[in-house]
């Protein structure tokens, strides 16, 4: 056990997925199972003046807000508690909730939702940001149709624009984006040891077993949810499984018996939440060395119809929102709007993502309008350690971003291909950086968390670990048995680690915000350490780990000033495209990366993050339009909502530098995300670079450039 | 209803079905073979592919009628196959998977491809599997692990 953690080993899940032996939602089978489906709202804001209802065949159930037990509540708790499970007098956006029905035979099931009629009273819809900002048709939620507004400032921004020599402003847009994991949502609900039991593909099962609770008005305890194999997720099954898990659960609290909701593809295109579509515009004061002064970013999103997470979303959006760069002078203003779409919600980044292409772009358009080189101007404003956040703190961990420019420019060429593509009108080549709060922001790993994990000696020599992150495709259930195999010393065949199930492991908290390895993994590293130590008393003994945030930490969660995450991944992503001058197409020709996850948990895992994250960013980027159409999704199917194949992009040529983080495991810092962040807005830079133009809305498509041509 | 035979990895079964059943809720249902997944049912994603007389189709496409007097291939066959093993094996060893709801169609497409091609490219191999979507990976580790079981495949 002398070899370094970061060499790959396969992973545990492999053969059995491939085989399809691997259990995944719609694969399990119950004695009796009935299928429900959704009665969902098809106008985006109205009254329900009346719904009327068929008569029901014998063994089939209409269940809706009444049918909520006394105690409980309409409420599914997703941070913010405003997302009804039945809608009941009005809805909001097209696909809310209004009823289940539930029976023996799929297609009569499909019969009887096609009977019933609803009336509404239609209202005028929102549905824009700006139709959002200016309380179209009424404001939706207060008086102002804002959930939640922001201000983050560092310095005199005010003073250093009077003092600009120049000042340069734009506009940046990004669109939705689904998550289109390969498994659609799902669950069933079974009335187990009389209660509520809930099988699910889910990020997050402590999550889902207290909005369940809640609406059933009984303890977490009472209620028990057992995560399915599940077939990718991203963000898209952190809060979305509650939707489906509250009436669900309302159901099987009614009927007693097993119940299957599986979404088809249309319906969880349709029906389910994608990432916030933002409009940030960005001022840039320099002085008359073409040094930054000052900036002013005005962020807004849209959250739809509730706001469930959207007010963390920001949070994260604008503490991203100037990037891995050091501006003395800075305000960011944040506004999440509702509107009449379907809520927005979690996708790999929270927010990040949009908050770092708006400032990327931008960096690489002020620098050509300086006349430098996009990489020198933004290595010229680079943060270092010790140097102030936009939330007034010290910078704190060890940056090792020129390291990273010197890195990608050797294995890519960029400063050759730079001059290269200068001559070439049918090239373009871009660069992006990206820094990603690891974990909770602020104290939310220790005020909102506070994660346990537990290890046992088994009596078959073996020890199990005992959380409730999962494995949802990122590797986790062979990360974690590596972390806790290297400690006690044996092989990952020694460490049993069973899907979550609520009624057995202690909360480590949900798998989401780049945590899981970093926080988790750190409390396994510790009790396995503790489990070593006392492994000659025998088995049975149960060792058990809470969460301590990092000493010399501070945060203030009401003006969100202090350390607003215990560390940061790095990264910067190179891209190269050219120009088919006929179609208009984009090729992307090459793809580099350079990141600092700490240290890597194992080199191959990491290497299909990286891969993974990339591609799905540049889908992001270039490929994935998804419009609203009077208040639906106008792509709602695989044909149309155009995710990246095999064809679409070449390989990521990825390194890493090596960082180790001291309350990581072995080293390790969050991954999951930073690897989405960079890749589009070094795309839409590539593509800006080509065209001599400035690309400020991405999914940058053939018709767009062709607009951008034109102009 | 009709009464229909065909083979089923490598042995002949014979099932009474609606003909315009999909082979693919046949195979999950009626026979328990839950290693096609349903992905999209409309053909556009490759979650529920199989061999269909060595051909890989999707089988939310295919009429189960259609597959009478024919030879059908699912993972769970395909996993039991000399070439089949060598695939899995490839494919686990290159870290080509992740959330794992391609991964037995992604299989298929491999050995639909080095059926035809033993020494496929990299161009060669991103066109074979280009009807198999994966939202985790990227594909660049299903790549490498397809070119690994070409060599594996050379060595039986």
């Amino acid at each position: 056990m002398t070899e370094n953690i970061s060499a790959p080993v396969r992973r545990v899940d492999a053969i059995e997925k491939l085989t399809g032996r691997a259990r995944y939602i719609s694969d399990y089978t119950f004695a009796g199972l009935l299928h429900a489906r959704m009665l969902r709202s098809d106008h985006p804001r109205a009254r329900i003046l009346d719904i009327s209802v068929p008569e029901l065949p014998e063994g089939y159930f209409y269940i809706d807000a009444k049918d909520i037990p006394k105690g409980g509540k309409n409420r599914i708790s997703m941070i913010k508690d405003d997302w009804r499970v039945f809608a009941e007098g009005e809805v909001r956006y097209v696909g809310e909730t209004i009823a289940l029905i539930a029976g023996p035979e799929k297609e009569k099931v499909l019969e009887i939702l096609s009977g019933i009629t609803v009336i509404y009273e239609d209202l005028e819809p929102a549905f824009t940001l700006e139709e959002g900002l200016a309380c179209k048709g009424g404001p939706i939620v207060g008086n102002d149709n804002l959930y939640g507004e922001y201000h983050l400032r560092k310095g005199n921004p005010e003073e250093a624009f009077k003092q600009a020599s120049r000042i340069i402003k734009d506009t940046y847009l990004t669109g939705f984006q689904e998550h289109l994991y390969l498994e659609p949502q799902g669950m069933v609900g079974t009335w187990e040891e009389e209660k509520v039991t809930l099988y699910a593909s889910a990020q997050c099962p402590f999550y889902i077993r207290r909005s369940v609770a809640g609406v059933l008005g009984v303890s977490e305890p009472e209620v028990r949810v057992k995560q399915a194999t599940t077939g990718g997720a991203f963000g898209g099954k952190e809060h979305f499984p509650d939707v489906i898990a509250t009436p669900l659960a309302v159901a099987v609290n009614k009927i007693r018996k097993p119940i299957q909701l599986v979404f088809e593809r249309i319906e969880d295109i349709s029906y389910t939440c994608k990432r916030h579509p933002s409009r940030i515009t960005i001022k840039t004061a320099l002085d008359s060395e073409n040094n930054i002064i000052g900036m002013d970013i005005d962020t807004v999103i849209n959250a739809g119809g509730y706001e469930s997470s959207s007010l963390i979303v920001l949070q994260r959006a604008i503490l991203h929102g100037i990037s891995v760069y050091n501006i003395p002078n800075a305000h960011i203003r944040g506004r999440a709007v509702a509107t009449n779409t379907f809520p927005s919600d979690a996708y790999r980044g929270f927010g990040a993502p949009q908050g770092l292409y708006a400032i990327e772009v931008h960096m690489s358009q002020v620098a050509r309008e300086l006349g430098m080189s996009p990489a020198e101007f933004k290595r010229k404003h680079f943060i270092k350690t010790g140097d102030t956040t936009i939330t007034n703190t010290t910078m704190k961990d060890k940056v090792l971003l020129k390291e990273m420019l010197r890195k990608i420019d050797t294995l890519s060429g960029y400063s050759e291909k730079v001059k290269v593509c200068d001559r070439d009108p049918l090239k373009g080549i871009g660069i992006a950086f990206a820094n990603h709060g690891c974990g909770f922001t602020g104290n939310g790993e220790q005020e909102i968390i506070n994660a346990v994990a537990e290890m046992e000696h088994l009596a078959d020599g073996r020890a199990a670990l005992y959380v409730s992150t999962v494995e949802m495709g990122q590797g986790l259930q062979t990360v974690l048995r590596k972390i806790a195999a290297r400690e006690l010393g044996c092989g990952i065949a020694g460490i049993v680690y069973d899907n979550p199930d609520t009624s057995r492991v202690p909360d480590s908290g949900p798998t989401v915000a780049s945590r899981s390895t970093m926080v988790v993994g750190f409390l396994v590293q510790q009790c396995a350490r503790e489990l070593k130590a006392r492994w000659g008393e025998g088995p049975g003994v149960r060792v058990r780990k809470q969460y301590r945030h990092p000493e010399g930490l501070t945060w203030d969660q009401a003006t969100l000033q202090g350390d607003a995450y215990p560390t940061y991944g790095w990264g910067v992503n190179v891209i190269e495209v050219a120009l088919d001058p006929v179609t208009y197409e984009i090729t992307t020709t090459g793809i580099w990366s350079v990141f600092d996850v700490g240290v890597p948990m194992d080199e191959l895992i990491m290497a299909g993050q990286v891969s993974g994250g990339v591609i799905q960013a540049l889908g992001y980027g270039a490929l994935e339009k998804c419009e609203v159409r009077d208040g639906r999704f106008f792509q709602h199917t695989m044909a149309d909502y155009t995710i990246p194949t095999s064809m679409d992009f070449p390989s990521v040529q990825n390194a890493f530098v090596e960082n180790p983080y001291v309350y990581g495991p072995f080293g390790a810092k969050g991954a999951g995300e930073l690897v989405f962040d960079a890749a589009a807005p070094a795309y839409a830079d590539a593509v800006g670079h080509l065209l001599g133009k400035k690309i400020n809305e991405i999914p940058v498509t053939p018709e767009k450039v062709m607009e951008a041509l034109k102009r | 209803m009709k009464e229909l035979t065909f083979i089923l990895n490598g042995k002949e079964i014979i099932l009474t079905a609606d003909p315009f059943k999909r082979l693919l809720d046949v195979l999950r249902e009626d026979l328990k073979l839950t290693g096609v997944k349903e992905g999209c049912g409309e053909g556009e994603c490759g979650a529920c592919a199989v061999l269909l007389d060595g051909i890989l189709v999707n089988s939310c496409l295919v009429p189960v009628g259609l597959v009478a007097g024919r030879e059908v291939m699912t993972p769970e066959g395909l996993a039991e196959t000399e070439k089949g093993k060598q695939i899995v094996e490839a494919l686990a060893n290159a870290g080509a998977v992740q959330c794992g709801f391609c991964s037995p169609g992604m299989a298929m497409a491999a050995a639909a491809l080095l059926e035809t091609n033993a020494t496929p490219t990299e161009e060669e191999i991103r066109e074979a599997i280009s009807g198999n979507l994966c939202r985790c990976t990227g594909y660049d580790l299903i790549v490498e692990g397809i070119k690994e079981a070409a060599k594996r495949e050379a060595g039986l």
